[in-house]
């Protein structure tokens, strides 16, 4: 009886979830004048589109080094955004974890960093960079490294909450000093899974570059740019290519990474 | 004079529960005892207060001539080398050697830099491998300590206690996670080492049965206060129901002994 009662009541609220959800979709496209309907029929269309026009030809493969070297450019500016913010996002990281903290108020302080570093968007800090930096490469290269720093010092934080506690603990009841638990039983611990998100950034960071560069006229976002506003398709085609190519390649690199050292 | 001596300890954690309250009691030096009671009743709190791993909110803990609760940290740094701790979940660095695990223990004795660098002494390796010699796992010590069984993990963290020369050893459920053979393993090693090295013991346990048999004196504990304490044969079984609440609740009165 109990459990008929349960059921029954399980399914009235996926019922009523479903409405909700429906409504919602509904009353959306209403306001915006969005038409899905319309929207799907001219899939076929579009998909016609790439089909003809995004494709590589022997002409644009002479510009496939040219392309490289501004792909290499924005690989190693990723790079460079993830290292330097992965040490300041360390320092932050133990300032704003509970078991590593010693004083709320830095805590708090590296905590409010993280949340207002990662919860602005990447784009939206190249937009606001651009203003006071121009349009060059350092802007690209800040847009990344504050968005980094946001993300990694908040994955530092949970990794070393989740990793160390109980060895501190032991370590605090030896008479070691701060900075020997740190060294000897927090970063060995925490080591892999930092390790792994400093992956994680790069590969994000690669991917939110393109971005960042059409945005900002640097790296590889700056062939695309240029490439589609002249309408050299077949050009735009090639750059796509070569990115998707890179990012699997490091994912690929970094998978590999990953499972030897965990 | 004592070496360890409690006097009416207070401990509260949001204010208003009271985990411990007017707890008093001395320890001499090279006694082994067992404090018993159920889940909750203050034990791991009480063993904190001892190296002020949690604050001293009443009373007072003069250890070794020190008030514990008066300690600047420097102090108290250097008074916890002469304490050593161990764990319910043996709290080592799993991803470390086992020697690695046991050097930690010398830490309090060094400069920050000299430890991040890890630059130990000979004497100081040494010793760490005629510990784990005598507690019979100097063939796991390059293995990491992830692979290693319970019982040898908890042997490690006896190591990593006695590297530092304690005066004193506070066990906190040692054997809580263990099975009974390892359990007696544990027991026995405690027992047997602190006996020889005259280091005095201080165990929380959850076993009424194995603090009566190693102990020398055992401590009653329930809802934050001492309700037995007296020599382990005089720990009757009207002195059990009265920790754990067993039987009529209006009966209960301080034990003197």
């Amino acid at each position: 009886m109990n459990e008929k009662v349960m059921r029954n009541q399980r399914k009235w609220q996926t019922i009523i979830l479903a409405a909700i959800i429906i409504v919602l979709t509904y009353l959306s496209s209403d306001i915006t004048n969005f038409n899905i309907i319309h929207g799907i029929a001219t899939l076929p269309n579009a998909v016609t589109w790439i089909v003809s026009n995004l494709f590589i030809t022997q002409e644009t493969l002479e510009r496939l080094p040219k392309i490289l070297e501004k792909l290499a450019e924005t690989i190693l500016m990723s790079i460079a955004a993830t290292t330097t913010a992965t040490v300041f996002s360390l320092f932050l990281g133990l300032m704003g974890s509970k078991t590593t903290g010693t004083n709320n108020v830095l805590g708090a302080f590296a905590r409010f960093i993280a949340s207002v570093a990662r919860n602005i968007p990447v784009v939206a800090w190249a937009l606001i960079l651009l203003l006071s930096f121009g349009q060059n490469s350092v802007t690209g290269y800040l847009a990344l490294f504050v968005g980094s720093l946001g993300f990694l010092t908040r994955a530092f934080i949970e990794s070393i909450d989740e990793a160390s506690q109980s060895a501190v603990e032991a370590l605090r009841a030896t008479g070691a000093t701060y900075f020997q638990i740190v060294y000897k039983a927090v970063i060995p611990q925490c080591l892999p899974q930092m390790i792994s998100w400093i992956l994680f950034m790069i590969e994000t960071n690669i991917r939110s570059a393109t971005l960042v560069g059409i945005l900002t006229g640097t790296g590889i976002g700056y062939s695309f740019d240029l490439y589609y506003k002249t309408l050299n398709y077949h050009a735009v085609a090639l750059v796509t290519l070569s990115i998707v190519i890179s990012v699997i390649v490091i994912e690929l690199v970094s998978n590999h990474i990953r499972k030897v050292i965990l | 004079m004592p070496l360890l001596k409690v006097g009416k300890l207070g401990k509260s954690y949001n204010g208003d529960t009271k985990v411990l309250s007017d707890v008093s009691f001395e320890v001499e030096a090279g006694e082994f005892i067992s404090i018993i009671g159920p889940s909750g009743a203050g034990k791991s709190t009480l063993l904190r207060c001892m190296n002020r791993m949690v604050e001293i909110d009443e009373g007072k803990v003069i250890f070794d001539g020190n008030d514990v609760g008066s300690l600047s940290k420097k102090e108290l740094r250097k008074m916890r080398t002469n304490i050593g701790m161990i764990f319910q979940h043996y709290n080592l660095v799993p991803r470390l050697s086992v020697i690695e695990n046991v050097l930690h223990g010398r830490f309090g004795y060094k400069t920050t830099v000299q430890g991040i660098l890890g630059r130990f002494t000979e004497d100081e390796k040494e010793q760490a491998f005629y510990l784990l010699k005598k507690l019979g796992i100097e063939e796991h010590a390059y293995k990491r300590c992830d692979q290693l069984s319970g019982g040898q993990q908890q042997r490690v963290g006896i190591a990593r206690a006695l590297i530092q020369e304690p005066k004193i050893l506070l066990c906190d459920e040692p054997i809580a996670s263990l099975d009974p053979n390892a359990s007696k393993v544990i027991m026995d090693y405690l027992k047997s080492i602190t006996m020889e090295l005259n280091i005095t013991c201080i165990v929380n346990l959850h076993q009424v049965e194995i603090a009566r048999s190693y102990s020398d004196r055992i401590i009653g504990l329930s809802k934050g206060g001492v309700v037995f304490d007296g020599p382990s044969f005089r720990l009757s079984t009207d002195s059990t129901d009265l920790i754990y609440g067993t039987k009529t609740v209006e009966k209960r009165q301080l034990v003197t002994v």
